[in-house]
């Protein structure tokens, strides 16, 4: 597994994330890939933020690439937005909406913001012909230049 | 199995995170800055004071539902609108009243009075054109909005909206017109009508007719863009935090000294185990979002259920950003179309206020529970169960999974406390195409 193959990089990582505690979150071994299967593996879903990172508070639209496992587009899907900050035990500050199929398989994700910087999740609940299932991404937040 | 962008995007993550651990290292070793407050700050810390810092707050945003708020002139009006007390019932009630420049914009009551005793702290203005939200439970979307909302309230200038209407008529009417064309002829209508005051006002109001109504509510409602344009002006000044904050930037030693060790100590704090910065984040001290810590009710036989309540009142608020009195299209709207609604976390929920000037704002919180700083700090400390809802903080009978309690000696709060007060500045006008301190220069 992926994990083993970079044992030695996150011990060290951890081991300077502990002598130096504001390197301690987000976590070491996150996840911050925008390209999954599903949990259920239904559909491989690409998360694609904006070509130009978003200011703190800023809202913003994301697209949603969704296609079957043989990379074939997935249309009609209906796919409901949640996420927060696991570390802060807060949610999203605004209610995302997937609003529309922009192209085959290609959905359009608007009214996200990042409130603050660090460790946001988005959690996807998909629901298509091939059956309902869900998938989970990371993205670390850093400061763009902050906004209020 | 990962796809292989999945691999390399974790890759980066680590060595982004290696490098920043590395760099953070070399702060700590490779240099030996004794700052007052007796330890150096890591890279990652300084990128998170630089975040705070006031030179990285923007100009205030442009609202697309406001046409003018960028004009001069309709700041011009609106300063003349916001000192005058005929607006009110009683004639004696201005917005500076309770917003008065001297006093950061509010009146150090721990609840307005208007032409009656209202039910929450006024709050301040400067930097409020910055915030997606309005009052502390957010019912109003923009700036101009909520400058409406006072002047029909009971308890603030006790006015109508037709009553207004006919001021304006009165007094400000080459004013208006050069900004919003002529006002239209309000003859033949009653002295007071609104959909919002007393019984007889409610049935005046019901009898007029449709388009007339309509013509009223424009006017009540350039009123309010005239306002917030000059509300929109008004921004914080640098404080102590910010030249110290751009000493460490620029290695400037001298400057270092603009916080004490005390204060020094506090900031280590505030953004360390005291947890502020969770939510007062940002060159304004807040995530301009809602939060129930607990605050105890003013009155409890009145139970104040904050941004829970607040999000229907916004919604269906003719004067919203979707509303037709509004310069927005519906794609401007996008806070309150994506607006959280139905999160239980959001009963007895209030805005985080901004901490800049907190110092010489007691007293403290969304109806002046607390006296003092060293209150405040306690009661997070202490953190009590919420009187209705939850509170987030945690708690010893109560602890979230990914917070920790806030636990603080007496010296510690007393360090925070100290911190806090080296957030003061001046209230800066900047309609006035200079930066010269409002204070100095209100003509009243």
């Amino acid at each position: 597994m992926m994990n083993r193959h970079f044992a030695p990089t996150l011990a060290a990582t951890a081991l300077l994330a502990s002598t130096l505690s504001a390197c301690m979150s987000p976590p070491a071994n996150l996840d911050v890939s925008l390209r999954h299967p599903s949990a259920q593996g239904r559909y491989v879903v690409q998360m694609e933020p904006p070509a130009t990172q978003p200011a703190i508070n800023q809202i913003h639209a994301w697209q949603i690439k969704l296609s079957s496992p043989d990379g074939m587009p997935v249309r009609n899907a209906r796919i409901a937005v949640d996420g927060g900050m696991p570390q802060h035990g807060h949610g999203l500050p605004t209610r995302p909406v997937v609003s529309r199929e922009l192209a085959e398989g290609t959905y359009l994700l608007e009214g996200m913001k990042f409130s603050m910087t660090g460790w946001w999740e988005i959690k996807l609940a998909i629901d298509a012909p091939q059956g309902a299932d869900k998938v989970v991404f990371n993205t670390v937040v850093n400061n763009p230049g902050a906004r209020p | 199995m990962k796809p292989p962008s999945g691999l390399i995007g974790r890759l980066q993550v680590l060595a982004g995170m290696a490098l920043a651990c590395v760099s953070a290292m070399a702060l700590l070793t490779g240099f030996s800055w004794t700052l007052p407050g007796g330890a150096a700050w890591t890279a990652q810390e300084l990128a998170q004071l630089r975040s705070m810092s006031l030179d990285q707050l923007p100009a205030p945003p442009h609202d697309p539902s406001n046409a003018v708020d960028d004009n001069p002139a309709a700041a011009a009006l609106g300063k003349r609108l916001f000192f005058d007390t005929r607006m009110s019932a009683n004639q004696a009630v201005a917005c500076a009243n309770c917003h008065a420049p001297e006093q950061q914009f509010q009146d150090g009551r721990p609840v307005g009075k208007g032409v009656g005793t209202g039910s929450r702290r006024t709050m301040p203005i400067a930097a409020a054109a910055h915030s997606p939200w309005f009052f502390w439970d957010g019912r109003k979307d923009s700036l101009w909005s909520q400058a409406l909302g006072p002047l029909e309230d009971a308890a603030e200038h006790g006015s109508n909206r037709l009553r207004i209407a006919k001021l304006l008529q009165e007094h400000y009417r080459s004013e208006y017109a050069a900004l919003f064309g002529p006002l239209p002829d309000l003859s033949g209508l009653p002295d007071d009508a609104s959909p919002q005051g007393d019984t007889a006002e409610r049935a005046a109001w019901q009898a007029m007719a449709p388009q007339r109504r309509e013509q009223v509510n424009r006017i009540f409602a350039n009123l309010g863009k005239a306002i917030a344009a000059y509300e929109r002006g008004l921004q914080p000044g640098e404080s102590r935090f910010d030249a110290y904050v751009r000493s460490l930037t620029t290695n400037d030693v001298t400057n270092q000294q603009a916080l004490s060790a005390q204060e020094v100590r506090g900031l280590r704090l505030f953004i360390g185990k005291g947890q502020c910065a969770t939510c007062h984040n940002g060159p304004l001290f807040t995530d301009q979002h809602f939060h129930n810590t607990g605050v105890p009710q003013r009155d409890p036989a009145h139970a104040d259920r904050g941004r829970f309540i607040a999000t229907a009142k916004v919604q269906r608020d003719e004067f919203n950003c979707l509303g037709k009195f509004s310069d927005a299209t519906s794609q401007d709207c996008q806070e309150l179309r994506f607006m959280v609604s139905d999160d239980p976390a959001l009963e007895a929920a209030f805005k985080t206020p901004s901490l800049r000037n907190v110092a010489q704002r007691a007293p403290f919180m969304h109806a002046g529970q607390f006296a003092d700083l060293e209150t405040v700090i306690a009661h997070y400390v202490k953190s009590p169960a919420a009187a209705i809802g939850h509170s987030e903080l945690s708690r010893p009978d109560h602890v979230h999974a990914d917070r920790k309690p806030i636990r603080l000696s007496d010296t510690e709060a007393q360090d925070l406390a100290a911190f806090l007060r080296s957030l003061n500045g001046t209230v800066l006008d900047n309609t006035r195409n200079n930066k010269a301190n409002l204070a100095a220069s209100i003509t009243r």
